[in-house]
């Protein structure tokens, strides 16, 4: 290793944040899952121990917060020692769930256990909507249900909800339900293109008026309940002139732990082919932060196109997205096509355009059925 | 805004947590989705909120701490309760 090398690696300030994926098993099979498409099986996560010593070894690292999700994260008979993992180490835990498959005693242990906070997600304002989306018959139901027994239980609720055009009318009654099941923050959060989004965009891509209209309601709602309710926004891109800041930069803020621990810059890192990512089976989590060659692959702006390098927005959108960048151009080292400077611009637009008018069908996340 | 008295007890909200932050250096407030990095003043006061104690008492610790006029440490403690309540990360007890 170069002394320049060791030197920037040296430097690498600890992440803020981790994203623990539990498992990949949900009872759900929405269409926009963040998981990869292959998913992976029960047999392959990581046992209650090795999640444990993550969780401490995060905490030495400078993480302050874990996010516990999936798949659904309450599929794991051990989350209540997972949480309590946290708590001893100090970690702030945000519990990522669909709200389907916890029980008020388990709800009431888990909070026991030191949870801290609850992110419950729908997939649309209504039963009608979020059911078919789920692709699980009652699931609306036992939401609202669960999300009164977080309230009641004095646990802090967040509403999440993933944005596309087969929900993108209900925000104003996304907006309602947050403060009738009285959530103190609701995520909109619009799809993003990765994993079974990608395989989904002809059925979840919204026309671009609908979506200039969402963002309007957003932001008149967000004025409006001031103090009352937090709205946070995820800006759909694909028609937008710059690039999302992804992830606040590769490897700058936080990493993802996946079901069978290995460890990513972001979800979908693993589509970019030729990166090594390394597992917390072999290495600990401060080396992989630190030396990891997936990690460093992206880091900084020295590894940026002669554009990017020379643009006053290399260190707030640190050149946009890797994973769509290989998606719409086949190269993870290109400009995020996303930017107006993109040769590819106008062909995503484009593109967005066309799959926006298609009628598809969403294939839902399952795992295969073919096993090797 | 809610302009907290002398009299008025302030809390932590469930959710929200105090801590020291040895990475970095320094005091954070966690909270959902949030990370708040406090200056030293912050820590000070916050360290100071217990949920029994009312703003007057943790005014008279600072004053006597510091060895700090009192008015000026009450004005100055009270906009910054104000404004943690304001982000939904300290709430009246």
């Amino acid at each position: 290793m170069s002394a320049a090398r060791e030197t920037f690696e040296a430097q690498q300030p600890p992440p803020l944040g981790m994203l623990a994926e539990l498992t990949h098993r949900c009872p759900l099979q929405c269409p926009y899952c963040s998981n990869p498409v292959e998913l992976t099986r029960k047999r392959d996560e990581l046992d209650t121990e090795s999640w444990q010593r993550v969780f401490r070894e995060a905490a030495d690292l400078g993480v302050l917060q874990v996010h516990l999700s999936g798949g659904e994260p309450a599929a794991r008979a051990d989350l209540e020692a997972l949480v309590a993992g946290c708590a001893e180490s100090g970690l702030y835990s945000n519990l990522i769930t669909a709200g389907v498959n916890i029980s008020r005693p388990r709800l009431d242990a888990l909070a026991d256990a030191g949870l801290d906070h609850v992110q419950l997600s729908v997939q649309g304002a209504t039963a009608e909507v979020n059911d078919r989306i789920a692709n699980l018959p009652g699931a609306f139901e036992k939401k609202r249900a669960f999300a009164r027994e977080v309230v009641d239980a004095g646990l802090p609720l967040t509403l999440n909800s993933v944005i596309h055009r087969a929900n993108l009318h209900q925000i104003p009654d996304l907006v309602e339900l947050a403060l009738e099941l009285g959530a103190h923050r609701l995520e909109i959060a619009h799809a993003q293109y990765y994993g079974w989004a990608l395989e989904n965009r002809g059925a979840l891509m919204p026309p671009r008026d609908q979506v200039m209209r969402a963002l309007d309601e957003v932001e008149a709602a967000r004025e409006r309940l001031k103090g009352k309710l937090v709205i946070d926004a995820v800006v759909p891109d694909y028609y937008a002139r710059l690039p999302k800041p992804c992830m606040n930069g590769w490897g700058r803020q936080s990493l993802n732990v996946s079901p069978s621990g290995k460890v990513l810059p972001c979800h979908a890192a693993e589509t970019i082919p030729g990166l090594e990512f390394w597992s917390v089976r072999d290495r600990a989590l401060g080396d992989i932060w630190q030396h990891s060659p997936a990690f460093n692959a992206f880091r900084g702006t020295a590894w940026m196109p002669d554009a990017c390098q020379s643009c006053e927005r290399r260190e707030i959108d640190w050149g946009g997205c890797r994973c769509q960048a290989l998606m719409l151009t086949g190269d993870a080292r290109q400009m995020d096509p996303v930017c107006e400077r993109s040769p590819y611009h106008d062909e995503i637009q484009t593109l967005a355009i066309v799959d926006s008018q298609r009628d598809d069908d969403f294939t839902y996340r399952r795992f295969s059925r073919l096993q090797v | 805004m809610v302009e907290p008295d002398e009299s008025d007890v302030v809390r932590l909200p469930r959710g929200v947590r105090l801590r020291e932050d040895k990475a970095r250096g320094g005091w954070v407030l966690l909270a959902p989705e949030r990370v708040f990095q406090l200056d030293a003043i912050a820590v000070q006061v916050l360290t100071r909120v217990d949920g029994r104690r009312d703003i007057a008492a943790i005014v008279d610790d600072l004053a006597q701490a510091f060895d700090a006029p009192r008015e000026r440490i009450s004005v100055d403690v009270r906009a910054m309760l104000s404004d943690l309540i304001a982000k939904n990360v300290l709430e009246m007890a």
